[in-house]
């Protein structure tokens, strides 16, 4: 559905030149629901608004929906919906106004764009907001009003840029609802940006991380926590640190042995199995541990191990 | 003909708020009604000055407001398109496969459908103070402001969009452009008036030539040379500028 190779962006301002894209190369097969991952300034925005046609590349190729991005992007724009992060609305319209003439931008007879607005309105549970001017809709109902913008022509692709952004935790878990829905009653091709690492896990099949314009890490959620090397044990130990972390490095299966004061921390690919031995190891060398935690790895520490930061700390301009 | 459906349908658009509330229309003609009731009267006893025929300073004064309203009311459409982007209206647009020209010519379709409309209202109420004019020179007159309409507003939505990242200029930039483009006009007052180098300096400014034109309009003198350079002056403006503000809607475009 998408496909692009060597994609990059040059942005030339009187500070000088910036490579926001630097060579973005990023598969996405026919009703897959995949997540574009990374930190503000990462080029996720501006990967999207090429693939959506509102930027032009400086270099590189892209399919997208079946169509060459440089040579067809009118091609590109009949088959893709987008919604933007910053929304979709004029306020001073009523509701079904901006839809029906979403639906006549994309070619729809009148009579056509009218039932379209009905029936979308029905799926998104908008339809009593009908003749409600856009701005007296809560920040949810207008979420669901862009979503319904998108989808007026019935793309095979639909690329959503930081869909849940600004809403609260019940409108965001409904709204990872009907996404998935997308996919699983139209099969339907989702490309979502995020940065939020809950979205990610519990929404996406597949999940690219971008960093520094070029992505450094595709795969499921699971594949991706499993390639960070195993559960991240934490001691506390009252005395002994020092000679703790030797017994601990000299279990079989543990890495990346760490003594900070009275704090051992290492990775062991079962935590679960591994304390035992652990425990009993430590008990024959008469150490005794204030306390242990065994974390299993998240999507941060995915994160940490490709780009060696936080995803919510900023890029350094 | 995709081209002009594709306009017909963001002129549809643009047009809807017009048509729940009407009155919007009038707001924006309440700076120049105030010059037509504050300044006009003014001009009355110096109508013999201006070459006005019959001492008539109102057929000198309103041809010249209305091309002042074209430079308040379509020459400003470009705090739409900045409104509209914040919105992300703009953004939306541009992602669905309407025609990019389309995308600009509905929208100063719009502006100049707008001003005919209240220029024709200005021009009523002109005549109740006191404007006597010919009614075919009027009509055309009226075109002609529709023309000059799509020039600004299509410079202005050019201008709007090439100030997006720094969208707080825009205002004091276009106050002052349009500050100059009026008073280099001769617009309210003629510049036979004005000493040479002023007299050279507003003829660089294209507005100053459909001003005169609007003036031998409405006093009914058609076939004036000077009704044909600014009708000329008003085309070769208007297509430029279509043209530029078109390249803008383009230009980010792949």
């Amino acid at each position: 559905m998408i496909r692009v190779r060597g994609l990059t962006r040059r942005f030339t301002g009187k500070h000088g030149t910036v490579d926001a894209v630097r060579g973005v190369d990023l598969d996405v097969e026919a009703g897959e629901l995949v997540g574009f991952l990374g930190p503000n300034g990462a080029g996720k925005t501006t990967t999207l608004r090429m693939l959506t046609t509102l930027l032009r590349p400086t270099s590189g190729e892209a399919r997208v929906a079946g169509r060459d991005l440089l040579t067809d992007p009118d091609g590109v724009r009949e088959r893709i919906g987008y919604v933007a992060q910053s929304g979709t609305l004029a306020f001073d319209y009523p509701v079904h106004e901006e839809l029906e003439m979403q639906g006549r931008f994309y070619g729809l007879d009148r009579a056509r764009a009218r039932s379209r607005c009905t029936e979308l309105l029905a799926e998104l549970d908008l339809s009593e907001l009908h003749d409600r001017l856009v701005a007296t809709l809560s920040g949810g109902q207008r979420r669901r009003l862009d979503i319904a913008m998108g989808l007026v022509h019935s793309p095979e692709l639909l690329f959503l840029d930081e869909p849940t952004t600004g809403l609260d935790p019940t409108s965001r878990a409904a709204l990872w609802d009907r996404i998935r829905a997308l996919r699983d009653e139209r099969g339907m091709t989702v490309f979502l940006s995020t940065h939020y690492l809950d979205e990610a896990d519990a929404l996406c099949d597949r999940l690219l991380v971008i960093d520094n314009g070029v992505i450094v890490a595709s795969g499921s959620p699971d594949e991706l926590k499993r390639s960070v090397s195993g559960d991240a044990v934490t001691m506390t130990v009252h005395s002994g640190a020092i000679e703790a972390g030797q017994v601990a490095d000299g279990i079989d299966g543990t890495s990346e042995v760490t003594v900070d004061g009275e704090v051992v921390r290492l990775r062991v690919r079962r935590g679960d199995e591994a304390l035992p031995v652990l425990l009993n190891a430590l008990r024959d060398k008469d150490i005794e541990l204030a306390s242990v935690t065994v974390k299993r790895p998240t999507l941060d520490d995915v994160f940490h191990s490709v780009t060696g930061r936080s995803l919510h700390e900023e890029v350094a301009a | 003909m995709k081209l002009l459906h594709d306009s017909w349908l963001v002129c549809a658009r643009a047009m809807r708020p017009l048509w729940r509330s009407p009155m919007t229309l009038a707001f924006a003609m309440f700076q120049p009604v105030l010059f037509l009731v504050l300044f006009g009267p003014l001009l009355q006893p110096l109508g013999d000055r201006f070459g006005a025929p019959d001492g008539n300073s109102w057929q000198f004064f309103v041809p010249g407001l209305l091309v002042q309203l074209a430079i308040l009311s379509p020459g400003m459409a470009g705090f739409g398109v900045i409104f509209e982007h914040r919105s992300g209206v703009i953004e939306r647009m541009r992602v669905t496969p309407l025609s990019r020209t389309a995308l600009l010519l509905g929208r100063v379709a719009k502006d100049a459908v707008t001003l005919i409309a209240q220029s024709a209202l200005l021009v009523v109420a002109g005549a109740l103070f006191g404007l006597r004019a010919s009614v075919p020179g009027a009509l055309l007159g009226l075109l002609l402001i529709g023309l000059v309409a799509i020039a600004l507003a299509a410079v202005s939505n050019a201008v709007a969009l090439r100030m997006l990242d720094r969208e707080w200029m825009f205002a004091p930039t276009m106050s002052q452009i349009s500050v100059l483009v009026v008073l280099l006009s001769g617009l309210l007052l003629p510049m036979s008036l004005a000493p040479d180098w002023l007299r050279w300096l507003s003829m660089a400014n294209p507005l100053s030539y459909v001003v005169d034109a609007e003036r031998a309009l409405f006093a009914g003198r058609i076939a004036d040379p000077v009704v044909l350079t600014g009708s000329l002056v008003a085309v070769a403006l208007t297509a430029t500028t279509v043209l530029w503000g078109t390249r803008t809607y383009q230009r980010q475009d792949s």
